[in-house]
């Protein structure tokens, strides 16, 4: 019987022949991510060992991306233990250089590679046909010791995406359709694969954001084929090899396979307080709102900050709105001063940030108080997420952010 | 026996600890603010032995560990789903709390119920009825038979 993407990156990592969904393998790591949301409590536990030890150094890397710059002393006492640590054990450690999953694709990610990481949304590097799934610091804490883990095979939800978008839809308003389609469950313990001749059509910026959003209908991971547009953004980004570029088997056993027309997908918006809350923007439209967030790690890369330049382009953030932007890297942060696109957003009354994770964890920057709205193209709105308990998050794509930062309520570029 | 605490379906980590208190340097900081959103009061009425029951889903959203570390160092004995979302159900266990999916308690209890676990025999007593709960996988089994993942470790360092 033939293997899923999913199911030949496990049998790689775990030495077999042959896997199935289901099965408990245990793998090798190629990476170990963790940020400074969680790892002050991993070296805590690391200290308390019977026999402290890390398996591969070179396997690890630390990103300093949630609160930054350090907005407490409490936080500060957390982060300078993380930086202590990975200066006296050598990791690779970066600290306000970016949002940890940006960098991670930017220098680390091959395909074909299986990769924990201390941070839910780390099926981003799907795009690039890694195997990234969620831990939390216990999982991370065995797997630094060992260089192993367990896993059981997802099964996998395949995903074939035809034609190409128009309307006015980005990757964002696709994956955000697919969660309001299958919900915050649909894919709970199964990895979400994406195939199919529209695959093409989507540009490796488009390729994360669907990617790391499959974590909001409880993916395990989210998986792509390795194709030119992999190829070229590895070539592009510090000429990485591939570890092993898989496809999926024709006979290989899917859960259930979904057929997508991408020129079907329209604007959407997630609600409050559910990722899977997903109606046309055009039955929010006309919600007032009092801050706008263009950034994260799902959409703060340098293709959002054009889109949402060139809607912003002339024209003045509605005074009542706050609205925040922040590259998801340094990287992205420069190229977008080359392009003349922060001062595009300056120029209208944005507030340009530090690349971080910024009001998308709530913690931060850029909070919202009681009775507040925020439209934004961060990965969550739960209850509270981005502030006071008793506030609201729209979840749009960054045409939908920039145009409603405008306006002043929900709203499309047509609608300028 | 310990009492129901009851919360419904999706419950994210977010709602069970939010962001703001994570990188408190200890989960004896963080774990006062448990619940904080949902249920004000549950942090100072929550006795070690009590119980957490919910609808489906619980725990979705983000992998911080501290959703089930604080539920632990406030004694919480066990929580109960319907079902879990993946990470919170894979920490739970690891740090030996008990998340067990027990498909028919939710719509059989009410807050402040006082109900009894047996671990070993997969069933609940609540209200003189009994609740067969879903067996853990073998290998989750052993890793909470052991107190967890790190104790695991040490065992075999040991």
């Amino acid at each position: 019987m033939g293997m899923t993407i999913a199911e030949k990156i496990i049998a790689n990592a775990a030495g077999k022949g042959v896997v199935g969904a289901g099965e408990i393998h245990t793998v090798a790591l190629d990476y170990l991510m963790s940020n400074d949301g969680t790892t002050h409590l991993t070296i805590d536990m690391y200290q308390k060992l019977r026999h402290p030890r890390i398996a591969d150094t070179k396997k690890l890397v630390w990103i300093v991306d949630h609160n930054v710059p350090c907005d407490s002393p409490k936080t500060a006492a957390s982060q300078k233990k993380m930086r202590d640590f990975a200066k006296d054990h050598g990791i690779d450690f970066y600290e306000g250089d970016g949002i940890c999953h940006q960098i991670m694709a930017e220098k680390y990610v091959s395909p074909g590679m299986m990769i924990f990481g201390a941070d839910s949304h780390t099926c981003t590097y799907g795009a690039l046909g890694a195997f990234g799934t969620g831990v939390g610091c216990t999982d991370y804490l065995y797997g630094m010791v060992t260089g192993t883990s367990w896993v059981m095979v997802p099964e996998t939800l395949q995903f074939r995406l035809h034609g190409k978008l128009g309307h006015g839809a980005t990757a964002r308003d696709l994956i955000l359709t697919i969660i309001g389609q299958i919900g915050a469950n649909g894919a709970n313990y199964k990895a979400m694969e994406f195939t199919g001749d529209g695959l093409a059509t989507l540009s490796m910026s488009d390729r994360l954001s669907i990617c790391n959003l499959c974590v909001e209908a409880g993916a395990k991971t989210a998986l792509m084929e390795t194709d030119a547009v992999t190829l070229e953004y590895l070539k592009e980004h510090g000429s990485r090899e591939v570890k092993a570029a898989y496809t999926s088997d024709p006979d290989a056993v899917f859960a259930k396979v979904y057929e997508i027309d991408l020129d079907q997908i329209v604007p959407v918006v997630a609600r409050p307080h559910f990722v899977d809350s997903v109606v046309p923007t055009t039955e929010s439209k006309g919600t007032r709102i009092n801050e706008a967030f263009l950034g994260s790690c799902n959409n703060g890369r340098i293709e959002d900050l054009r889109l949402g330049a060139e809607i912003v382009k002339g024209r003045k953030v509605a005074p009542h709105v706050r609205f925040l932007v922040v590259p998801a890297s340094r990287d992205v942060y420069l190229e977008a001063l080359k392009e003349g696109l922060l001062q595009t957003f300056l120029d209208a009354g944005a507030i340009v940030m530090n690349p971080n994770c910024s009001v998308c964890w709530g913690s931060c920057q850029g909070v919202i108080g009681e009775g507040e709205v925020l439209i934004s193209t961060g990965t969550r709105n739960f209850k509270g997420r981005a502030g006071d308990k008793n506030s609201f998050v729209y979840l749009g794509s960054a045409a939908t952010v920039a145009a409603s930062a405008i306006k002043g309520a929900i709203a499309g570029p047509e609608d300028l | 026996m310990g009492r129901v605490f009851r919360f419904d379906q999706d419950v994210d980590t977010d709602q069970i600890i939010a962001s703001q208190y994570l990188l408190y340097p200890t989960i004896d900081e963080m774990k006062v603010h448990t619940f904080e959103s949902l249920n004000g009061d549950f942090a100072k009425e929550v006795r070690p032995g009590d119980f957490v029951v919910a609808s489906d889903n619980f725990g979705c959203g983000s992998s911080r560990e501290q959703a089930a570390s604080v539920l632990k160092a406030l004694g919480v004995k066990a929580v109960f789903a319907r079902s879990f979302a993946r990470i919170f159900y894979r920490n739970a266990i690891n740090i030996g709390l008990p998340a067990i999916v027990c498909r028919d308690l939710y719509d059989h209890v009410r807050e402040g119920d006082q109900i009894s676990f047996d671990l070993e025999g997969g069933k609940v007593f609540a209200n003189g009825q009994e609740y067969a709960c879903t067996a853990l996988p073998v290998h989750l089994q052993k890793i909470l038979n052991q107190g967890g993942l790190i104790a695991s470790l040490d065992k075999e360092d040991a």
